[in-house]
C-alpha cells in the first residue's frame, strides 16, 4: 500500500514510469552518467584543458609526437601524449568533444525541426501532400548519408566565397548532416500522427472547428513526443558519428581545428610508425560517447514502445 | 450440496507492485456443484478475473495466493508445481476468454487447433482426433462441421468463433470451465445463443461452470447460484433468484437498483451508489491522499446553471418544427468513381442508407442497433466528420452543410456537441482538466478573462457533481465515470442545444452508468437540452429516450415513441432484438418491494 508519509520525491519516483524504470536500470544510469560527463567536459573544456589548441603560440613543435606520460619517453605536461604538431592530446580531445557535440546537437535539432514539421503535415492532411513528402523522403533514403553530406559540402564550397567556408563550417555541417537525418523524424511523426488523428480527443477538436495547425501544435505534437524523443537520442549518436566521418574525410572541420574526426585522421597517418596514442585516445572518446548515447536511446525506446516490454 | 466439484475457501490473492503489497481479493469462499453454473458478478476492480486466474493457476508472476485453499473434487490445487498444472489445465480445467478474435490463432485452421489440443491430452491418432473434433464442433452448433473444420478463424463470425472456442475448451472433457466475460464482445442476439449453448452443455455433460461477468442480465438468465463481489470481498452469495431478487446486502440492492430495466421507464434511478465515495473507499489511495479543500473564488453549480440558462433565454427560437431533421441520409465508404475510363470503379460500403428521422427540441432520440448498423456513422454525419453521399440535414430550420463543406466557424459547431463512448480516449491525456475544459470556453469566445474562464470551468465541474479540486488533475487520475463527467462538462461549456451521446455509458460499470444517465436527464430537465443517444443496449434506451430509432445494416427499421416501441414494436427485427435482450423479469415480483430507499454503502 502507498504510504501517506512519503515525501514528494518518493511519490514522484514511484508514480513516474520513466523515472521508475530509469532508477531500476543500472545500464541506463551508467550511460546517462557517461553522457553527462562528456557534456560537462565539453562545456568546461577551457577550464579543464591545460592548453588551448587554438592558441598557435602555446604550441612547440619540439613537443610533437610525445608518447603518454606513463611511458619511458613521456612528459608529465602531456598525460596522454601529443600529436604531430605538438598539441596536448588531452586538451585537443576536450575541445574536439565540444565541437563534435555542438555539431551533433545542432544538426539533430535541424533535422527534428524539418522532419517533425513535414511529418505532422503529411500525416494530418494525407492525399497528395503526404505522397509528395514521403516520396521525397524515399529519395533521401536512397542516398547514403555520407553522399548527401558530401554533396551539401561541395555545393557550399562552390557557392561560398573563398575563405568564408571555414567560418561557415558549422552551418554547412549542420545542414549537411541534418538533411540526411530528417527522414527518421518525418516518418515517425507521420505514423504517430495517423494514429493520434483517429483518437477521440482529436476528433473532438475537429468537431469544435479548431484550426488544423492549432490541433497539431496543441494536441497532436505533445502526444507523439515519446517516440520522437527516442529518434532524437539515437540520431544524436548518428550525427556525432557522421561529423567525425566527414572530418576524417577532410570535408568537415578544417584540420587545424581539433574535432574527434580530425584527430583520428591525423592519428591514422602515424598508426604504423608506432605512435598509437594519437588515434587510440580520440577513438576511445568517440566510441564511449556513441555507445552511451545509443544505450540511452535504446532504454528510451524500451520505455516508450510497450511491445518490447 | 450433493456433489461439490470445486471448493474455494478463504482465498486471498495479493500482488507485489511498485506501490507495495496489494491485496486483490480477500477471504473468498466459493463452491461449485457439477452440472451447475455459478455466477461471479461485480464491477470493475472487484476481483472477478483474479479469482478465475487463481483457480486456473494462471496468476501473473507478481501475484500469489497468500491464504486459503482451492480444492477440485477433493484434490487441493494451490501447491501444485508447473508440470502438474499443465496436466490439469486443459484436461480437467478449461477456460473461455472474452474475445474470440484473439483466443484463436488466426494462422492455423481451427481443425488443427482442435486436433492438437485433443492429442496433447489423449493418446490417439490423427484421424480419430479429427473425428472427435468434428463431433465437438457439431455439438457446439456449427453446421457442416466436417467441411468447416478446415476453415481459418477469420472465416467464422464472432458468435461462431466463440462456439469454436467453446469446442476447444470441451476437447479434453473438462470437469470445470471458467468463462470470463464470454459474451461481452458479442451482439445481443449472438450472446443469447452462446448462453443457451453453455446451459445445454452444462446440463448434458454435467460440467461445473464459473461464469464471470459484469452483466446482471446474463447472470439472471443463466446461473443457478451467484456470488456478488466488491473490492475483492464477497458481499453476498447464494441462489441467484434469492440473492438478486431480494438482496440482503445494501450493495447488492444498490447494484440491482442501477440495472436499467425494459419493463418500466423510471423517472430516475433511485438508491444507487455515490461514485465519489465509492472511489475513496477503493484501493486507490493515491487519489484519496490528495487534499480536497481547493475552491475557486465565486464558483458554484448555481453560477454554471444560470450561465447556461442565460444562453437559453437569449436564443430566439423562431423555428417551430423539430430541432434536427434528417431526410434520406446515406453514407457510403470507400466508393470511387474510378479514374480514366472508369478504371478502379468501386461500389463501396453503405454505412447508412436513406435514413429519415427527426428530433423535437427538448426531447431525446435513442438510436439502437447491433455493431455495424451505422449508429456511429449517423453521429459522425451530423457532426460533419463524414461526408454523406445523399440526403439533407436541417438543424433549427436551417440546412446543415455536410462534411467538408461545413465551415470551421459555422454556428452548428458550437450548438451541436458530441460525447464519446470512451472517456479514456476522448480527453487529451497531456492536459489538466482545467485546460481541457477551458478549451471550448475560449474557442467559442464565451469568456477571455483568465479569472472568468476559471470560475466558469470550476462551476461547471460542480454542476456535473465533481469536486473543484479536479481542475488541477490529469484525466488518468480519475475513474471512468468521473472522466465521463468531465467530458459532459466540456460539452456543456460550449452551451450546446443538441447533445449527441455515442454510447456514453457502455465503457462504464452499471452503477456509474446509472449516475451518468441520471446526470444527463437532470441536465435535460434543467436546460431543455435536446439529445441524440446512441446505444446498443435496449434497456438503457428504454430509460433515457423519448423516441426510438432502430438501425440494421445502415437502414432505418423502426422509428417510434418509447412506450409504443417497447410495448408493441412493429418491425420483426425490433421484436427479435427485444426478445433476445436478457431480461430481469423473473426477479421482478420479489424486487419491486425491496427497492425502497437504500442507504449508499460506505
Amino acid at each position: 500500500m502507498l504510504s501517506d508519509t512519503w515525501s514528494r520525491w518518493q511519490r514522484f519516483r514511484v508514480d513516474n514510469e520513466l523515472v521508475h524504470l530509469f532508477l531500476h536500470s543500472p545500464v541506463a544510469i551508467a550511460s546517462a552518467l557517461v553522457a553527462t560527463l562528456a557534456v560537462m567536459a565539453a562545456l568546461l573544456a577551457p577550464v579543464l584543458a591545460p592548453f588551448d589548441p587554438y592558441d598557435i603560440g602555446g604550441i612547440d613543435l619540439l613537443d610533437s609526437l610525445l608518447p603518454p606520460a606513463w611511458t619511458d619517453d613521456g612528459d608529465v605536461r602531456f598525460p596522454i601524449g601529443t600529436d604531430d604538431q605538438g598539441r596536448d592530446l588531452y586538451s585537443a580531445i576536450l575541445y574536439g568533444l565540444r565541437l563534435s557535440l555542438l555539431v551533433g546537437v545542432l544538426s539533430v535539432s535541424f533535422a527534428a525541426l524539418l522532419g517533425v514539421t513535414l511529418g505532422l503535415i503529411a500525416g494530418w492532411f494525407g492525399g497528395w501532400v503526404d505522397a509528395l513528402v514521403m516520396r521525397i523522403a524515399d529519395v533521401q533514403l536512397a542516398l547514403p548519408a555520407i553522399l548527401t553530406a558530401l554533396l551539401v559540402d561541395g555545393i557550399a564550397r562552390g557557392l561560398l566565397p573563398d575563405g568564408s567556408h571555414d567560418r561557415l563550417m558549422l552551418v554547412v555541417l549542420t545542414v549537411a548532416i541534418g538533411l540526411s537525418l530528417w527522414v527518421d523524424f518525418a516518418r515517425t511523426a507521420r505514423a504517430s500522427t495517423l494514429v493520434e488523428k483517429r483518437k477521440e480527443y482529436v476528433q473532438a477538436a475537429i468537431i469544435m472547428g479548431m484550426h488544423p495547425l492549432k490541433i497539431l501544435a496543441r494536441h497532436v505534437l505533445p502526444n507523439i513526443l515519446g517516440p520522437l524523443l527516442v529518434i532524437l537520442t539515437i540520431d544524436l549518436a548518428v550525427a556525432i558519428l557522421l561529423e567525425a566521418t566527414l572530418s576524417f574525410l577532410g570535408v568537415g572541420v578544417p584540420p587545424n581545428q581539433p574535432s574527434l574526426g580530425t584527430l583520428i585522421e591525423i592519428g591514422t597517418g602515424y598508426l604504423f610508425s608506432g605512435e598509437w596514442w594519437i588515434v587510440l585516445f580520440p577513438a576511445l572518446a568517440l566510441v564511449t560517447l556513441i555507445v552511451s548515447v545509443n544505450v540511452l536511446g535504446d532504454f528510451l525506446r524500451d520505455v516508450f514502445d510497450p511491445r518490447l516490454r | 450440496m450433493v456433489d461439490t466439484l470445486l471448493e474455494v475457501q478463504g482465498l486471498t490473492v495479493s500482488f507485489a507492485t511498485r506501490f507495495g503489497e496489494f491485496t486483490a481479493v480477500e477471504g473468498i469462499d466459493l463452491s461449485v456443484a457439477a452440472g451447475s453454473i455459478h455466477g461471479l458478478v461485480g464491477e470493475s476492480g472487484a476481483g472477478k478475473s483474479t479469482i478465475g486466474a487463481a483457480i486456473m493457476g494462471l496468476l501473473p508472476a507478481s501475484g500469489r495466493i497468500a491464504a486459503g485453499s482451492v480444492t477440485l473434487a477433493g484434490e487441493p490445487l494451490q501447491h501444485l508445481d508447473d508440470t502438474a498444472w499443465h496436466r490439469l489445465r486443459g484436461s480437467r480445467l478449461a477456460m473461455i476468454f472474452q474475445d474470440p478474435q484473439t483466443s484463436l490463432n488466426p494462422l492455423i485452421r481451427i481443425g488443427d487447433q482442435l486436433v492438437e489440443t485433443i492429442r496433447q491430452h489423449a493418446d490417439i491418432d490423427e484421424t480419430e482426433a479429427r473425428s472427435q473434433a468434428i463431433a465437438l464442433l457439431d455439438e457446439t452448433g456449427i453446421h457442416d462441421a466436417d467441411t468447416r473444420i478446415d476453415d481459418y478463424p477469420h472465416q467464422f463470425s464472432g458468435g461462431m468463433r466463440q462456439r469454436v472456442v467453446i469446442a476447444l475448451a470441451l476437447c479434453t472433457d473438462p470437469e470445470l470451465i471458467i468463462a470470463d466475460e464470454p459474451t461481452t464482445a458479442l451482439d445481443v442476439a449472438v450472446q443469447q445463443q452462446i448462453l443457451d449453448l453453455l446451459k445445454r452443455l452444462v446440463a448434458e455433460r454435467q460440467i461445473g461452470v464459473i461464469l464471470i461477468t459484469h452483466d446482471i442480465g446474463v447472470i439472471v438468465e443463466t446461473s443457478d447460484r451467484v456470488t456478488v463481489l466488491r473490492h475483492g470481498r464477497v458481499v453476498e452469495s447464494g441462489p441467484t433468484r434469492r440473492v438478486l431478487g431480494s438482496p440482503a446486502a445494501d450493495y447488492t440492492r444498490a447494484l440491482m437498483a442501477a440495472v436499467p430495466r425494459m419493463e418500466t421507464r423510471l423517472p430516475r434511478f433511485r438508491g444507487i451508489l455515490d461514485d465519489v465515495s465509492a472511489d475513496l473507499a477503493g484501493p486507490d489511495v493515491r487519489q484519496a491522499s490528495v487534499a480536497d479543500g481547493f475552491r475557486v473564488q465565486g464558483a458554484s453549480a448555481e453560477y454554471a446553471s444560470s450561465w447556461l440558462l442565460r444562453a437559453r433565454d437569449g436564443a430566439s427560437t423562431a423555428h417551430e418544427g423539430p430541432l434536427l431533421e434528417i431526410d434520406g441520409l446515406s453514407v457510403t465508404f470507400g466508393a470511387s468513381g474510378g479514374g480514366w475510363f472508369g478504371i478502379g470503379r468501386r461500389e463501396g460500403v453503405h454505412a447508412l442508407q436513406d435514413v429519415t428521422v427527426s428530433l423535437a427540441a427538448g426531447t431525446t432520440l435513442g438510436v439502437v442497433g447491433e455493431s455495424g448498423s451505422g449508429k456511429s456513422t449517423l453521429a459522425k454525419a451530423i457532426t460533419g466528420l463524414v461526408d454523406p453521399s445523399a440526403g439533407t440535414m436541417r438543424f433549427d430550420g436551417a440546412a446543415l452543410p455536410p462534411g467538408g463543406t461545413r465551415r470551421r466557424d459555422h454556428a452548428s459547431r458550437r450548438r451541436i456537441q458530441l460525447i464519446f463512448q470512451d472517456p479514456f480516449a476522448s480527453l487529451d491525456s497531456r492536459f489538466t482538466v482545467e485546460r481541457i475544459l477551458a478549451e471550448p470556453v475560449r474557442h467559442y469566445g464565451h469568456a477571455t478573462d483568465k479569472g472568468e474562464v476559471r470560475r466558469l470551468v470550476a462551476s461547471m465541474l460542480q454542476l456535473v457533481e465533481m469536486p473543484q479540486s479536479a481542475l488541477r488533475k490529469y484525466p488518468h487520475q480519475f475513474s471512468g465515470g468521473q472522466r465521463q463527467r468531465v467530458a459532459v462538462a466540456r460539452a456543456l461549456l460550449a452551451r450546446p442545444e443538441l447533445l449527441i451521446a455515442d454510447e456514453p455509458t457502455s465503457a462504464l460499470d452499471v452503477s456509474v452508468q446509472a449516475q451518468i444517465l441520471n446526470l444527463l436527464r437532470d441536465l435535460q430537465d434543467s436546460f431543455g437540452l435536446t439529445m441524440l443517444f446512441i446505444s446498443h443496449d435496449l434497456a438503457v434506451v428504454r430509460q433515457i429516450a423519448d423516441t426510438v430509432a432502430v438501425l440494421k445494416g445502415g437502414e432505418l427499421v423502426e422509428f417510434a415513441p418509447n412506450e409504443r416501441f417497447f410495448s408493441a414494436a412493429e418491425a420483426p427485427y425490433s421484436r427479435y432484438l427485444l426478445s433476445e435482450t436478457p431480461s430481469l423479469a423473473g426477479l421482478e415480483e420479489v424486487a419491486a418491494d425491496s427497492l425502497g430507499v437504500v442507504q449508499p454503502a460506505r
